[in-house]
């Protein structure tokens, strides 16, 4: 079978990305035709800035090369722009007359900029800045002439300026209103901008209205509405964008300000897409190039006729690219009526930070001067976060809620380029930089792939969005706030638990059937979530996939970097005998084990053990009375406790024996992520009860809950849930909370994102004021502990999974 | 050329797992996709070692467990960006008899 045709008219980001997403997914289907105007191949129009003002050449902001096009098998034609398209027929006509058939076609024209149709807008020194060719317009002005005037105090006009300034012209910028950047800034950051833009030799003409464009046959100056008049020999204009819609119009497809496209970014002929600049998509039309990503993707996916991705529209941000200058702004900046502002303005420091908020939810920020935080409030706004719960510190930035002790060093502008970012993979921020504009990387996810940077234990994931945010600017495309589990779906971790709720689908295949999964089998960020999702929801009924765990659930050890294993028995409540200990030594002589360690959790770790010698090791600790630890398990890891009111003087409960109650009720259970328990006899918390992620602090007159606490990445103190009086009551809330996180929580969420993420209040609302539900909950992960409190490893010891342990032993040829 | 050798049955590697063959040199992972389809990888990841017969298998590849990287079982090569191989052993599956194909060569490149 012949390979339908595809064309592609517009040989700029947005098409050629949707042509990257679609290769992603086939190969095979389409032969690829791109016809650009331009005679360049791919490059990055947002960073046409730093070109003009020399800070980078035009090699480095090409995205794909010729050999690009070649080695993907794709027709690139430039220099010969596309005049007619005969739907009825599939046909364009090219300039030069070419003819060519297509069976789907997307149109990727972008946008033209707006030219004010004064008198003398036509003559020589007039010009946009849109391309390439207005940037050597540019520069060959600069070199034969001395005076600019830029119209247009906007993003683009500002930058065009700064790059005219830095190749050494007198720059003056003329904006119709009385506020530069309108569409971004509100009027004290504004003012903020054009005083430091002032001081760089930048001048201004506010509420200046452009009459006439004067001279012969070069522009020598302009005339504005009050008769005033000013001496240049170069215009820019960059009052704003249009939609180039043209060619589409003239075909006949519907068209209003741009081409009017649904959610599957089809336009009203079926055989025809469109991304970018050029669509209207829900009555907008984007004039940044962050939307282009999600567009392209979801053209690809339906190019590709997988046909389940949807545009649902983006909620941009903006960032100028002018060196020395931190700007950043995104939504609804302006305040309306009922909203409120907070505000954070340090004049002397050159810092004006603005967030609006509507009902505890931040709906605008505009920032100045420091706008580390800005992707953080960039979040929060798309994720629509509950902000009551740190609404006082807010303005003072991310790290105030503890950011892995990175602390005032996550001053991004700040640090050098051999500053580490990742300290997992050992990644500094001069790799990153690197790598985003060597490969043209434009999401967190490229990023992650390409550098490893907060791959692994994410807690530097917002140095390196900003780092992406303040390299790219506003091309940078925030992670999208619904986020797919992986990339064989299209559907969140809610969606996911959802849908396997309301259709009891009791099965991986008819997880993936029912939600269309992409890939026959999943992958390794899917498999583990579904088993864990699938056995919290029906416990009495789904069977463990054992190939779905990662290998230390999997072989009921934590693997080592050289491949051995772990083995760390459960002690409840750290309590432990004489005789435990001796069997503890005897097994770790009889099997040699190279090193034992105490671990935090109050239980001892024997390292060093062969995956071989695991089933028999177990069957010594279980004879000896011993559990698995599940040290290795996103699950009920151990009960932290102190000495208690038995040896402590200051102990006002029987911490121990209550540590020893809690673990008897919750271990084995498994988990959206680990889980940590610990109870302290009194408020000296010794047990450190209140970064657990359920933590019990014993006061002479009760017992105090704690909730969502952690140590490790990123440290979060537990926020008091309620105080209870019995023992019976810290156990049935224990057991009702936990249920909840199971039922509810991502896989791999800890307690603490996980509050942070819903908001205590609701946990309240349920655990505090609804006995019934808390009840029911309780029952509910009694049930489920019915099934799992089963000593996975006696059950291995007796043979189970015995494959999994046996090595096959033949002679190499 | 290769050395046919007969290793286990088909049933005995679990669908979407693997087993572990030890030779005099080294570990080999034999790999059984859903489709049962057999392939053999040296048991060694090509970034630091690990143990891809421990890892997690789907499609035609396996993630290594230690940091993630996607190995394609076919090929041996790393998927993605990063950049990498694998030794690879030809296997062949007769009458529920999985073989293994150990050259000198390749017991070389070990």
């Amino acid at each position: 079978m012949s390979k339908e045709k595809l064309v592609v008219i517009g040989n700029g980001m947005a098409g050629i990305r949707t042509l990257e997403e679609l290769f992603k997914l086939t190969t095979e289907q389409y032969e690829i035709t791109v016809i650009g105007a331009e005679p360049h191949p791919n490059y990055n129009r947002i960073m046409l800035s730093p070109v003009l003002a020399g800070e980078k050449q035009l090699e480095d902001i090409i995205l794909n090369d010729r050999d690009w096009y070649e080695e993907n098998g794709i027709n690139l034609l430039t220099g010969d722009p596309v005049v007619k398209i005969d739907r009825a027929r599939q046909q364009l006509t090219t300039e030069k007359d070419e003819v060519l058939e297509y069976d789907r076609l997307l149109l990727a024209t972008g946008s033209n900029p707006f030219i004010i149709p004064v008198p003398g807008h036509d003559k020589e020194g007039v010009i946009g800045f849109r391309d390439i060719a207005d940037v050597e317009t540019m520069l060959a002005a600069a070199s034969n002439y001395k005076k600019a005037v830029v119209i247009g105090g906007g993003l683009l006009g500002l930058e065009a300026a700064n790059g005219l300034i830095k190749k050494g012209m007198d720059v003056t910028v003329v904006h119709l209103l009385d506020t530069l950047m309108e569409r971004q800034l509100d009027k004290p950051a504004a003012n903020l901008l054009k005083a430091t833009l002032e001081e760089q030799g930048m001048k201004f003409m506010m509420e200046a209205q452009t009459a006439e464009i004067l001279g012969d046959e070069r522009v020598n100056g302009i005339r504005f509405a009050d008769g005033s008049e000013i001496e240049t020999d170069l215009v820019v204009m960059a009052v704003g964008i249009r939609p180039n819609i043209a060619l589409a119009q003239e075909s006949g497809i519907h068209c209003e300000n741009g081409i009017v496209v649904n959610d599957t970014m089809q336009s009203y002929d079926p055989k025809i897409y469109s991304v970018g600049e050029c669509v209207q998509h829900r009555n907008i039309c984007y004039g940044l190039v962050a939307p282009l990503w999600e567009q392209a993707k979801v053209a690809a996916n339906h190019l590709a006729n997988i046909g389940i991705g949807r545009y649902e529209g983006s909620v941009t941000s903006t960032k100028l690219k002018v060196t020395g200058i931190d700007l950043f702004s995104a939504g609804e900046f302006h305040e309306q009526e009922g909203d409120e502002t907070l505000v954070l303005r340090d004049p002397a420091m050159g810092v004006y930070k603005k967030l609006v908020v509507r009902d505890n939810q931040i709906k605008g920020a505009v920032m100045y001067g420091d706008t580390l935080d800005g992707t953080w409030y960039f979040q929060l706004l798309r994720d629509g976060t509950d902000i009551s719960a740190f609404r006082n510190t807010i303005l003072f930035g991310q790290h105030d809620l503890g950011d892995a002790g990175h602390g005032d060093e996550t001053r991004i502008a700040a640090l050098s380029n051999d500053a580490e970012i990742c300290g997992c993979n050992g990644v500094c921020k001069g790799d990153i930089v690197d790598s985003i504009v060597k490969k043209g990387l434009f999401t967190l996810d490229d990023v992650r792939a390409h550098t490893k940077a907060s791959s692994s234990c994410g807690s530097c994931t917002g140095l390196v969005e900003s780092i992406l945010a303040s390299t790219v600017g506003e091309g940078y495309s925030a992670t999208p706030s619904k986020k797919p589990m992986c990339g064989c779906t299209e559907h969140s971790h809610d969606e996911v638990i959802g849908a396997i709720r309301q259709q009891k689908l009791k099965s991986m295949d008819a997880v993936r059937d029912f939600l269309e999964w992409k890939t026959p089998d999943g992958c390794a960020a899917c498999r583990p979530a579904l088993n864990y999702y699938l056995l919290a929801n029906w416990p009495e009924e789904y069977q463990d996939d054992a190939q779905s765990r990662f290998i230390n659930e999997r072989a009921h050890g934590n693997i080592q970097k050289d491949g051995t294993y772990s083995v760390v028995p459960r002690m409840f409540g750290g309590l432990c005998t004489a005789n435990d200990l001796r069997a503890i030594a005897d097994v770790s002589d009889k099997y040699n084990v190279p090193e034992m360690k105490v671990t935090g959790g109050q239980r001892i770790d024997l390292f060093g053990i062969k995956k071989e010698d695991l089933p028999a090791m177990w069957k010594d600790l279980s004879e000896a009375g011993f559990v698995s630890g599940h040290a290795y398990g996103k699950a009920m890891r151990t009960v932290k406790t102190c000495a208690g009111k038995t040896w402590c003087r200051f102990g006002t409960q029987n911490s121990t024996g209550l540590g020893v109650k809690l673990e008897e009720l919750t271990w084995g259970s498994w988990m959206p992520h680990k889980f940590k328990l610990a109870v302290s006899g009194c408020p000296r918390n010794c047990a450190e009860a209140t970064i657990k992620d359920f933590g019990v602090v014993c006061v002479d007159s009760g017992y105090e809950l704690h909730i969502g606490g952690n140590g490790g990445i990123k440290v979060r103190v537990t926020d008091l849930l309620c105080k209870v009086d019995t023992e019976e009551e810290v156990l049935e809330y224990c057991g009702a909370f936990i249920q909840k996180y199971r039922e509810e929580a991502h896989y791999l969420e800890r307690t603490a994102p996980w509050v942070e993420r819903v908001g205590l209040q609701t946990i309240k609302d349920v655990l505090l004021d609804d006995a019934e539900m808390r009840k029911s909950l309780y029952d509910r992960f009694k049930l489920s502990q019915q099934y799992a409190q089963i000593d996975p490893w006696k059950a291995r010891a007796e043979g189970e999974q015995g494959h999994e342990f046996k090595n096959i032993q033949i002679s190499a040829a | 050329m290769s050395n046919w050798t007969p290793i286990i049955t088909l049933e005995e590697i679990p669908q979407l797992g693997s087993r572990v063959i030890t030779t005099d040199t080294m570990n080999v992972a034999v790999f059984r996709t859903a489709k049962d389809e057999v392939f053999a990888l040296r048991d060694a990841c090509p970034h630091k070692g690990g143990p891809l017969s421990q890892g997690i298998v789907h499609g035609t590849s396996v993630t290594c467990p230690l940091h993630n990287w996607k190995i394609d079982l076919a090929s041996g090569e790393a998927l993605g960006p990063d950049e990498g191989c694998a030794n690879v052993f030809p296997t062949k599956v007769e009458d529920g008899m999985v073989f293994l194909g150990l050259n000198d060569q390749s017991a070389d490149v070990a």
